[in-house]
């Protein structure tokens, strides 16, 4: 806030209509002016004391405030910059000194003294995690949200629906020690059972031992999802006009003709933005896999024996016992991480601004 | 539309003349459900393929079949339909709610086990695998200092970029704000955790550190800040937005310069849903394990200091104690995982209860 000189024939180029105003200083409004402004003296330079009005002098303090702003506006640009640039500037040494191909090699020993990593089967193993979780999770999600939200009564609804919000905020290294502590054992005979019954699917095939598996690193991530997903999709049916439910419902329509006709397409950009946001966290999930997970590097679409692995949970895991080309070869394997995250993301926000013009442009 | 309510018109001469439409009698549903159950485990415990998990899963296939069935030719397709997904819908709960509070039962009764002063008083420094005690002293210290230290660098820095965006933000620029600052709330913790240890440990520390990397409780809390940046801009953006224009032009209208108008009625007036943002983004950075494991360290010993040396936190704690062969570890790790748990819940409560006053207060 410098005290800049009076700058009054000026005051116009940079002062928006703040200056503007400064030309009318109505009488009958000074009265109500003292209320908010000036029964308090002003800490900063730059004010007319008393109930003066502002001489040109605010013009710094303004400009001095807005250029404050742009700078932490601007810091969010650098900070994202400065990820991109750090991880690029780590993990190039190590990729240089790789002596497999990224991007096929399956296995990950970056601290011999011939480094050979490969991101294939971490990839494979984030993306198949995610994808399970999410194909369990979100139907259910979505059913509790309608429970929540249409289906039970108003103070039943409204009670789960602050514990399911208290569920979404309960940190994941606790999912992940309940699923390896207690979850594992349940899993672990499903898995045989899947595996006796259906061992013909490759999904489901394999002779054991069961339980550290994808199965249930998909199971944990799906239940920690589900309060994420279930809590702002329940914000977004809540928000569905009243008109159009009763609207639906005049028209003799059933309780759920009124869901899909009425509530469902509402809400739909903000479910696609729910399950996308579901997915982010799923992907980047580190402690909860890195429980949970038997640790392997190898693609197999096998879910059901020990096995599987993650890039986040590898860079958990490996990380304690990595030299220097190690943590490069982890940087890397992150930097693929923040790719595939950010381009879910980025598709997010195109289907949801897409879809958001639609449904308002409809209503 | 117009069409369906042709066909209703002329539907109804061909019955007789009720006003009430044929509904499935009251004692059908539970009478479904029980023969369901009944001939699910025939089926099963007759072909012996499972127990009574799979016999509750065949059982609820059959009666979600049975109903859809029974509710189709007395009441017709619409009406079944109906039936059939509220049961779909409330069998979704029933399925969602056993797992959680199986999570929330296994942590208050295995966090119970340990919840003792010792365990709040005393650290891991010189506790070995054969010793029962052992607390997390100094992983709620290095918790509280890097949530701390981490707060201080994001709200003025978010609330900062939000009044920008809002305010003063125009074209491009401020689009490309909002945007990477979306992009930014999908940055998986790990990251973070990746961009700090390159950034802070590897590169910069170690020019005041020796050339050494500097692992520390301030790299977990610049991490944490990146993770809290986006969530406090988001929710002070929309909490911006909220205030009434006519506050803002009443303001203008009086001379009021404009930043002093956002200092002294835009900000006051959307405090309480900042206040609440960044409770939120508080809590879900104090149970972040991911970056404190990549750039804090973890050590066992009580360190004050958050910018030298090793710090720990809760959530390192768990995972720590969790991979810890000793076999008092795991109790240790659910006390610590229930602290954790009820330090996050306080802040969440806290936020929602500030958050409905401030909904009734508009």
């Amino acid at each position: 806030m410098g005290e800049s000189p009076h700058r009054s024939a000026n005051a116009g180029t940079g002062g928006t209509n703040v200056t503007e105003s400064r030309e009318w200083p109505a009488g009958a409004s000074a009265r109500v002016a003292e209320a908010p402004v000036s029964t308090r003296t002003p800490e900063g330079p730059g004010l007319g004391g008393g109930g003066a009005l502002p001489r040109a002098r605010a013009f710094g303090a303004e400009r001095a405030f807005r250029g404050l702003t742009l700078a932490a506006g601007t810091a969010v640009l650098v900070v994202i910059a400065a990820i991109a640039v750090f991880l690029v500037a780590k993990a190039l040494p190590a990729l240089r000194a790789n002596t497999e191909n990224f991007w096929t090699f399956e296995g990950w020993f970056p601290n011999d003294p011939e480094p050979k990593f490969g991101i294939g089967a971490l990839a494979f193993g984030t993306v198949l995690s995610s994808v399970i979780a999410l194909l369990l999770a979100v139907p259910v999600a979505l059913g509790i949200a309608l429970y929540l939200s249409h289906y039970a009564p108003r103070r039943v609804g409204t009670t789960l629906g602050f514990l399911i919000d208290l569920l979404a905020a309960v940190p994941s290294v606790v999912f992940g020690l309940w699923g390896r502590d207690y979850f594992s054992g349940p899993v672990a005979d499903l898995s045989a059972w899947l595996n006796r019954y259906f061992g013909w699917i490759p999904l489901f095939g394999g002779d054991g031992p069961f339980g550290a598996s994808i199965l249930l690193g998909a199971l944990v991530l799906a239940i920690m999802v589900l309060p994420i997903i279930t809590s702002l999709s329940r914000e977004v049916f809540l928000q569905t006009p009243t008109a159009n439910e009763e609207a639906a419902l005049a028209l003799g329509a059933t309780r759920w003709e009124m869901i899909r006709t009425a509530v469902l397409p509402y809400g739909r950009p903000g479910i696609v933005a729910a399950v996308m946001l579901g997915l982010g966290r799923a992907l980047g999930e580190t402690i909860a896999l890195a429980l949970t997970l038997g640790i392997t590097f190898g693609i197999s679409v096998n879910l059901i024996e020990n096995g599987g692995n993650t890039i986040a949970a590898n860079i958990a895991n490996a990380f304690g016992e990595a030299n220097d080309t190690g943590r490069g070869a982890l940087i890397a394997s992150g930097l693929v991480l923040f790719a595939i995250t950010l381009i879910v993301n980025i598709t997010a926000r195109a289907i949801i601004h897409r879809r958001r013009e639609f449904t308002e442009s409809a209503a | 539309m117009s069409a369906t309510v042709t066909t209703h018109r002329q539907q109804p001469p061909a019955q007789p003349v009720t006003l009430r439409a044929k509904r499935l009698p009251r004692y059908v549903p539970p009478a479904l459900a029980l023969a369901a159950v009944v001939v699910a485990a025939a089926i099963v415990y007759g072909a012996g393929i499972g127990g009574p998990v799979l016999v509750v899963v065949v059982g609820a296939l059959l009666y979600l079949g049975g109903l859809f069935a029974a509710a189709n030719a007395v009441e017709g397709r619409r009406s079944a339909r109906d039936r059939t997904w509220s049961a779909l819908i409330h069998s979704a709960f029933v399925l969602a709610v056993l797992p959680l509070a199986s999570v929330v039962w296994t942590l208050l009764s295995k966090g119970a086990e340990r919840l003792d002063g010792n365990f709040f008083l005393t650290s891991m420094n010189n506790i070995g695998a054969r010793d029962p005690e052992g607390g997390a002293y100094h992983a709620i210290v290095g918790t509280l200092q890097q949530v701390g230290i981490a707060t201080l660098i994001t709200v003025p820095l978010g609330i900062l970029c939000a009044i920008y965006v809002v305010e003063y933000g125009r074209g491009k620029f401020a689009f490309a704000i909002r945007f990477f600052v979306d992009v930014m709330t999908g940055i998986p913790s790990i990251v973070a955790g990746l961009f700090v240890l390159a950034f802070w440990v590897l590169i910069v520390s170690p020019v005041f550190n020796d050339g050494r990397p500097g692992f520390s409780g301030f790299a977990a809390a610049l991490a944490l800040s990146v993770l809290m940046l986006p969530t406090v801009v988001r929710s002070t953006e929309e909490m911006l937005r909220l205030v009434p224009a006519p506050l803002r032009e009443g303001a203008y209208a009086l001379g009021v310069p404009k930043w002093k108008t956002i200092l002294r009625v835009v900000l006051p007036t959307a405090l309480p849903g900042i206040v609440t943002g960044v409770m939120l983004a508080i809590a879900r950075a104090a149970g972040e394990t991911a970056p404190v494991l990549l750039v804090a360290g973890g050590g066992a010993a009580i360190n004050f200091n958050p910018f030298e040396n090793n710090q720990s936190s809760l959530a390192l704690f768990v995972y720590q104690q969790a991979g810890d062969a000793s076999r008092y570890a795991p109790a240790r790790a659910w006390t610590a995982a229930l602290t954790l748990v009820a330090l996050v819940l306080i802040l969440t409560i806290a936020a929602k209860l500030l958050a409905r006053r401030n909904r009734l207060g508009r």
